[in-house]
């Protein structure tokens, strides 16, 4: 692995307090409980789909740890859902995107510092970069946080953005989870050049790839490539290399293109099971603290459950309400006829 | 240039206070130098918009006056542009991109129908899209392929964007100002081909700049344009004036949205109508406002609104192109037809 790390100032290199590492260790139970119940719930019915992070939690947590709300801002695509509960999203309101509530969820991303979920996966790379160029021009000191995968790797957009970044010296974090698979295709008939972080170099600008599956690492990576973006010298290639352990989406049936063997020898060692590892054999944590932190990750759980469980559709009016800050009279006009139609059937 | 313009406009504007003649160039040079000065928020980019001044020299000395960071050019990508003015909106500017010709919209169409249409609605209206894309478009300069197209019902048939095109000086001064304050993306059309051509601009006062503006009244057809086909109608009613034929010129200025009570009070008038435009006919925005115009005067009509238009085929190269833009001849047919309809 390139081993090219951006320069970090030392009062940004600070190791993780053991409260920090136990944090990590409970954000990631609490998404991995809320991950595998989801799709629990789309076969109870309660959802009608949704897309599982199963093995990527270490790279979303770990990511997303190193942000910092106040000034940072993260752009997600449709399976970040650890990330947002990292920056503490207000996760009833994010998960409502997959009870087909509202497609961009219904979180406020200004508030939250997490752009709308996006289904075009390679959208959101550019406006990461438009965002951090205006931190340029108004002097912020904030950084943007793209995530992206293996797959969408190959849109054009992220050449674009990558090329835009570095001319510009934008301060942006490109941050891919390569979790091996776009659906159904490998990384292997997808990426060209072995990996996406090498193309860093084409752009001039710092590439790193990372164990994705060791939340530390991850975070360690993530934190540097922030302090290098701060420090005004430009965009930085993070590439956490992961494992998709569960299928694409619920609609997805991975043993058309992957055994089961497969899945066991390349998913490697769970992320969860390596930080419990390390946190015992640190003496950071015990079992008691583990008990509760998956105790914890339930009671959440149960309470996002009956959030969603209780969101209703929302008006109708609404479809008409946000196409416009102005709306139209021809808009306006169908609204009313909406509104008459489907109150006389 | 820009000094030049600026400094002959200030001081004819200080003498006469009134109306002064600027090419429509002239006029959207100035619009983005008042854009620039009193909104601090706005930024204007693409390619070659920096210091040259962009290929048309739109945005000519606005760098030198307004300082790089505002007024930049980008790499040559159309989808990073204006993915880029996605993410400068969610930071609170003001963006106004410049796609450098009408056919390089498609490379960032993504950009602009799945991003920027849609921010507002995804987000549920938390992040505006105060974005006005200039796009040079239509023919009528001899260009090479993909610099002579019409794309007003591609963009007006997307959800979450407004489309204007202004005819001339006067409304592409104020039409650029206006689009400019407004939080909504709009399409800002430019008629290449109309760059050049003088006109009195009262920049004191814009009149109405939202709907349709009736360019010529006339009782017996309504000639329902916009861009740079205002121009040819207000030639073709001069002409059809000789034969006692006293033509309406509507200029729709707004593609979306489409100003239908105009549209209504024209041909309410007149009871016959011709659509022109250079964009191909079928789906064409011909189709949408004779639409809107049989909607409206169904019982007085007096024939089927007809459509003058480019054709189903690729813009030719530039030694066809007079034979693919409705030229005088085909409108006054157009006209004709319309006249002599009888009903069955």
């Amino acid at each position: 692995m390139d081993s090219s790390l951006p320069v970090v100032a030392a009062a940004d290199a600070a190791p993780l307090s053991p409260g920090q590492l136990r944090e990590l260790y409970s954000l990631m139970a609490a998404v991995r409980y809320l991950d595998t119940s989801a799709v629990a719930w789309q076969r109870q019915g309660i959802i009608p789909g949704y897309a599982p992070e199963l093995g990527q939690e270490a790279a979303q947590v770990g990511s997303a740890y190193a942000l910092d709300t106040a000034r940072d801002f993260a752009f997600p695509t449709y399976r970040e859902m650890g990330v947002a509960r990292t920056m503490g999203v207000d996760m009833v309101a994010y998960m409502s995107t997959h009870k087909a509530t509202w497609h961009g969820g219904m979180y406020d991303p200004l508030a939250s510092r997490l752009a709308p979920i996006q289904a075009v996966v390679a959208g959101s790379v550019l406006h990461a970069v438009g965002w951090a160029h205006g931190q340029t021009l108004s002097g912020g000191h904030g950084v943007a946080l793209s995530y992206f995968g293996d797959g969408a790797s190959s849109q054009g957009d992220v050449h674009e953005a990558m090329n835009f970044a570095a001319v510009m010296k934008a301060p942006v974090v490109f941050f891919i989870q390569n979790n091996g698979w776009a659906i159904s295709v490998p990384t292997e008939r997808q990426v060209a050049g072995g990996s996406v972080a090498a193309r860093a170099a084409g752009y001039g600008i710092p590439g790193i790839q990372v164990d994705g599956n060791d939340v530390v690492a991850v975070y360690e990576a993530t934190r540097n490539a922030f302090a290098h973006c701060r420090g005004g010298n430009g965009p930085v290639v993070v590439e956490a290399m992961t494992y998709r352990r569960g299928p694409h989406s619920t609609a997805d049936d991975p043993g058309r293109y992957r055994s089961l063997d497969d899945e066991r020898i390349d998913a490697g060692e769970d992320p969860l099971e390596r930080h419990r590892k390390r946190l015992l054999a640190e003496s950071v944590a015990d079992e008691a603290f583990f008990t509760a932190a998956n105790q914890e990750a339930l009671a959440e759980e149960e309470a996002i459950r009956t959030g969603i469980e209780a969101l209703g559709p929302r008006p109708g009016n609404e479809m008409f309400d946000f196409v416009f800050q102005e709306t139209t009279p021809a808009l306006e006009t169908q609204a009313i006829r909406w509104r008459e139609e489907s109150e006389h059937v | 240039m820009y000094e030049s313009t600026t400094a002959t406009l200030e001081a004819r504007a200080a003498t006469e206070n009134q109306s002064v003649k600027l090419s429509m160039q002239q006029a959207l040079n100035r619009a983005l130098d008042e854009i620039l000065s009193n909104d601090p928020k706005t930024v204007v980019f693409g390619e070659d918009c920096g210091r040259l001044g962009g290929v048309f020299r739109i945005t000519d000395g606005l760098q030198a006056k307004h300082g790089e960071p505002r007024v930049f050019d980008t790499p040559l990508a159309e989808s990073g542009i204006l993915g880029m003015s996605v993410g400068l909106a969610m930071a609170g500017f003001h963006p106004i991109p410049e796609v450098q010709f009408d056919g390089f919209a498609y490379p960032a169409i993504n950009q602009i129908v799945c991003q920027i249409a849609r921010m507002n609605y995804r987000s549920r209206g938390t992040l505006p899209m105060p974005i006005t894309l200039r796009v040079p478009s239509f023919g009528g300069i001899r260009a090479p392929e993909h610099h002579g197209e019409s794309l007003e019902a591609l963009f007006a048939h997307v959800p979450g964007l407004k489309v204007v095109s202004p005819s001339d000086p006067h409304d592409a001064y104020h039409l650029l100002k206006h689009a400019a304050s407004r939080p909504d993306p709009v399409i800002f059309m430019e008629p290449k081909s109309r760059y050049w051509q003088k006109g009195d601009v009262d920049a004191a006062d814009g009149g109405t700049l939202t709907g349709a503006r009736v360019v010529r009244p006339g009782r017996h057809l309504t000639l329902v344009a916009w861009g740079a086909m205002v121009a040819r109608c207000l030639q073709v009613a001069e002409l059809a004036a000789e034969d006692g034929i006293d033509v309406e010129v509507l200029d729709l200025r707004w593609l979306k949205p489409i100003d239908a009570e105009a549209l209504a009070t024209s041909v309410g008038k007149t009871r016959r109508a011709v659509v022109v435009h250079e964009a191909p006919l079928t789906s064409g925005l011909g189709a949408e406002v004779a639409q809107l115009i049989t909607q409206s005067c169904f019982d007085t009509l007096k024939a089927p609104v007809d459509r003058v238009t480019g054709f189903d085929v690729p813009y030719p190269s530039g030694d066809l192109e007079d034979e693919y833009i409705p030229n005088i001849d085909r409108i006054l047919l157009g006209i004709q037809r319309v006249l002599e309809y009888r009903r069955g």
